[in-house]
């Protein structure tokens, strides 16, 4: 079985290396400071106890005040997989390093959250859209992009058929 | 054992025709006239023969591969599907014959016709029985490579005058291809030519019932080389390069539609039909059957064998895929062209042995096929062997199967099949 | 005199009889070699992460066909395994096994069209993919037993599977784990000696073990260079944990040793269904989920649809293609707040640059074969 790495593991072995990297740790993942982002990885990746080589996954989440970014890798060698996240608070122009030259296999998952989220990552080598054209206006995935009159956003507090009052859930 | 030659000796129809031409002259003609008659005659019924023949291998083709694919092949247009190649042409015919607007207008109207023509032209000089001869050239085979080769301009101008870079691809490879197997053609129906002693093919074909035996007996490494290089000829897979559909969508005609599209679709049969009927002529006897020639018309037995010939064609068709064009050429130079010349040498020098020495024909000629076909079979193989067939990076092999997790195997010998 | 000469671009796509659906590669060619390679996406792109944001999490299952079409159960699959993760529902044994049998059988499908057109890009017109065609046939014909449809099959839910198979479906199915074997018997005989196709893949779109783990490969490519990584072996889900197979490498890393390990795939997963067909146990398909049918009157108001505890969860899969993966983020709301989809097709082209410059046009369509994509989970 895979041992999950919780996210207060990979915060105290990183937090033991680069001590002021780690701005909170919860479960899921390990929240990075931006600055010190690509000095992480290329610890998470490289060291001998870690070898994180495998990035599974790259993805940018709107979390309505902010941006998140969150990465899934995988340790081949000893096959535990872990998650680390970053926070942009900057909604007008996000920008965070880029993970390209430590695995290149953030490129494309890179343009992706580029065209769809907005994210600008700063030292990709080829940061264009790559599902719409260029000149499209706004990005699509961002919960403020359907903009629909009286103000309401992408999501669904109740299914169709419940009663009137909410069971969870923010409209 | 020949009946008289009457006129209505169906077994030869020069004979219909040279009562004719008697009549003609007879009748007090000027000389010009009979020998107009007779071209005419020749050239309708070849026209006529290879249209019909056509037709009826689009339909052929097309379920014979159905069938080897596991499916049907068309049959709903007329009982099962026997007017597909009707409905095929008026399609073609009615059809808007674009003319791409940036594309060179003369040569792009003109490459068709250029393309078309040659693959007719060859049935000219081809025996289909013993008078049935539309041109009776003695230097047959001269004539024959000559005109294959305006296929090789044809299909440039095609690609060219295009004004797409899919049909310059397809262009470019096509030369490429043509020009290396045309040297290789040239050699194979060298030691053909050689081990007969004439150009002419009526005579080959009457070599061949003289001595009672196909000269691909006696050239099997010639038959090999010029089974392929036909192939490349006709552009058919397995090296069909120049119109790989699955790469660059349709080569050199991809710009072509309507009945522009249908001269090539026609030149492509033809060329087909060309190849096989030189490949029955030279190697596998004409229009003669050790015999059976005297009760069942010559022509009736050449067409046989050249739609059998045709048949293997478009089994290979069906079953090959298709080669890269560097693989293809690295073919023709380094295997073929190294295997015709030592053909070439050891059929002169067969030759030779059988002039001085004064052997009998019945003991030469066993002996000689003898030794060509075990020298075939070691030369094809050894040669292969030396080019690196069998070497590690061109072998087949299987997957190695292992439960260890996050093992790295690249780099270690794969196990062989 | 020199001859000036200049590089030229060719469009391989977006309409081509072989890029396997809308996707468009931009080489950049001088004579037959290229130069560099481009690749345009976008022309299917269907917003389905979005649309996943309006909709609740069973209302998103369809959409799961729909990414990957041509497995449409592994993708499935994937998605209800993450959000039962998020809500810690555990499912019953009969539906895990169901789960197995499915994903199997889809795998065999999905190999076969993955064979059966690579061996059309080499240039065998179109036989060898009529003889997959039939036997996926069969596939289908077992699917549509089990769930009625045989492309977008919508047959997981969360908390197990929609409805339990009919009583024909394990005769036929044993019929078929019988007589297949002998089929790709046929199929290794008729390609994987073949002079041509092995002339045409062998040496061609070589990736080091190295560079395809940096690159974030999965799946048969992967495997076919050298690294011995299956998820059903390192984090076995349905119940993959309880059956014996072995995980297939190639060690070239070129295309034929991919199309050798998808074989070798082929084989493993008659093993596999074989031994899931005999330890099948009955019961119950579908958990109990804390949500309602009806509302009952005078009782306090249930959810009609689930509502997961705020949270995210990461859920992933073997698909035949690679590893794909959801990653669903949880408000607490009806519908998920984010659902994006780690496609395994979109990631294994990352290294698709590398792997075609330098090498020739007729290269650059067998490398993109033997990546096996799928555009609808390339666009989502």
């Amino acid at each position: 079985m895979t041992t999950i790495v919780t996210g207060l593991e990979i915060a105290h072995k990183i937090e033991q290396r680069f001590p002021g990297a780690v701005v909170e740790a919860t479960p899921e993942a390990a929240v990075i400071d931006t600055d010190r982002l690509l000095d992480v990885c290329t610890f998470l990746r490289d060291d001998d106890d870690l070898r994180y080589a495998f990035l599974n996954s790259v993805t940018a989440v709107d979390q309505l005040e902010l941006f998140e970014v969150v990465y899934h890798m995988t340790s081949i060698r000893d096959n535990k997989t872990t998650a680390i996240k970053v926070r942009i608070t900057d909604r007008d122009a996000p920008r965070v390093p880029s993970v390209t030259d430590v695995w290149p296999g953030a490129h494309l998952q890179e343009r992706e959250a580029y065209d769809l989220m907005g994210i600008h990552f700063e030292g990709h080598p080829d940061l264009r859209r790559i599902f719409l054209w260029d000149g499209f206006a706004g990005h699509p995935l961002r919960k403020d992009f359907l903009n629909m009159p009286g103000g309401l956003m992408a999501g669904l507090e109740r299914f169709p058929g419940e009663p009137g009052e909410s069971l969870g859930g923010r409209g | 054992m020949r009946l008289d030659a009457k006129w209505y000796d169906l077994r030869d129809i020069g004979n219909a025709v040279g009562a004719l031409l008697e009549q003609i002259n007879d009748c007090g003609a000027p000389d010009w006239v009979p020998y107009v008659v007779s071209s005419l005659i020749g050239v309708v019924g070849i026209l006529l023969w290879t249209v019909l023949s056509v037709l009826a291998f689009i339909w052929i083709e097309r379920r014979v591969v159905g069938l080897m694919q596991n499916r049907i092949g068309p049959n709903r247009v007329g009982p099962f599907g026997l007017l597909q190649p009707v409905a095929d042409a008026i399609k073609l015919l009615l059809k808007e014959a674009i003319t791409t607007r940036n594309s060179d207008k003369v040569l792009f109207w003109l490459a068709p016709i250029v393309v078309f023509i040659p693959t007719l032209v060859i049935f000219a000089a081809i025996p289909f029985g013993e008078k049935m001869v539309l041109a009776d050239l003695n230097v047959g085979v001269l004539f024959l490579i000559a005109i294959g080769s305006i296929n090789t301009i044809a299909v440039f101008m095609a690609g060219w005058s295009s004004n797409n870079k899919y049909a310059m691809l397809g262009a470019m490879r096509t030369i490429a291809m043509l020009i290396s197997y045309e040297i290789v053609q040239v050699l194979v129906l060298l030691g053909a030519v050689l081990f007969v002693g004439s150009m002419r093919l009526g005579d080959i074909v009457a070599w061949q019932d003289d001595y009672n035996t196909w000269l691909l007996f006696m050239q099997p490494l010639g038959l090999l080389g010029y089974v392929i290089a036909g192939a490349v000829e006709m552009n058919r897979s397995p090296m069909d390069i120049a119109e790989a559909e699955s790469e660059i969508v349709a080569g050199y005609h991809t710009e072509y539609g309507g009945i522009k599209f249908g001269f090539f679709y026609q030149a492509e049969y033809l060329a087909g039909f060309g190849i096989a009927a030189i490949i029955v002529s030279l190697y596998m006897g004409g229009w003669t059957l050790w015999g059976l020639e005297d009760w069942v018309p010559g022509w009736l037995i050449f067409l046989a064998k050249m739609y059998g010939v045709f048949f293997i064609y478009i089994w290979f068709r069906g079953t090959l895929p298709r080669l890269r064009i560097d693989q293809l050429m690295g073919f023709a130079w380094k295997f073929l062209l190294p295997l015709a010349l030592v053909n070439v040498l050891v059929t002169g020098g067969e030759v030779l042995l059988w002039q001085e020495a004064g052997l009998s024909a019945g003991e030469a000629l066993p002996l000689f096929g003898v030794v060509n076909i075990a020298l075939a079979g070691a030369l094809v193989v050894g040669w292969a062997i030396a080019l690196g067939h069998r070497s590690r990076e061109r072998v087949a092999h299987r997957a190695i199967l292992t439960n260890e997790l996050g093992a790295i195997y690249y780099g270690e010998a794969s196990p062989r099949l | 005199m020199t001859l000036k000469t200049e590089p030229f671009v060719v469009n391989v796509g977006p309409q081509h009889p072989s890029t396997h659906g809308v996707f468009r590669l931009r080489l950049t060619l001088d004579g037959e070699r290229i130069l560099d390679a481009d690749m345009v996406m976008g022309y299917l792109h269907r917003s389905m992460e979005k649309l996943a944001e309006e909709r609740t999490y069973t209302q998103n299952i369809p959409f799961t066909d729909r990414t990957d079409y041509l497995s449409a159960m592994t993708g499935n699959l994937a998605y209800v395994m993450a959000v039962e993760q998020l809500c810690g529902i555990e499912v019953p044994a009969r539906a895990l096994w169901l789960r197995t049998i499915m994903a199997e059988l889809q795998r065999l499908a999905s190999h076969c069209m993955a064979i059966g057109i690579f061996a059309n890009d080499c240039g065998a017109w179109q036989t060898p993919v009529m003889h997959m065609m039939r036997d996926r046939e069969k596939i289908l014909d077992l699917f549509e037993m089990a769930c009625g449809a045989r492309l977008t099959l919508n047959y997981m839910r969360i908390g197990g599977v929609s409805r339990d198979i009919p009583p024909e479906f394990m005769p036929a199915t044993r019929k078929f784990v019988r007589e297949f074997p002998k089929k790709i018997a046929e199929y290794e005989d008729l390609l994987l000696e073949n002079e041509i196709i092995v002339a045409r893949s062998r040496g061609v779109g070589v990736l080091t073990a190295d560079q395809a783990i940096a690159h974030s490969v999965s799946g048969p490519m992967l495997r076919g260079s050298g690294v011995a990584w299956d998820i059903r072996k390192a984090d076995p889900y349905a119940a993959y944990g309880k059956v014996d197979f072995d995980i297939a490498v190639g060690t070239n890393g070129d295309v034929y040793d991919r199309f050798v390990v998808r074989i070798a795939e082929m084989h493993q997963s008659i093993r596999i269904l074989e031994q899931a067909l005999d330890m099948i146990p009955e019961g119950p398909v579908h958990a109990q989920l804390p949500t309602a049918t009806v509302q009952p009157i005078g009782q306090p108001v249930a959810p009609l649809a689930l509502r997961p505890p705020v949270g995210e969860a990461y859920g992933r899969i073997e698909s035949p293609r690679g590893e794909i993966g959801y990653y669903i983020v949880s408000d607490g709301s009806p519908a998920p707040f984010r659902f994006h989809i780690r496609s395994p097709s979109y990631i294994n082209l990352t290294p698709l640059k590398l792997m075609t410059v330098g090498a020739t046009v007729a290269d650059a369509i067998v490398i993109l074969g033997s990546v096996d994509i799928v555009v609808g989970e390339i666009d989502r």
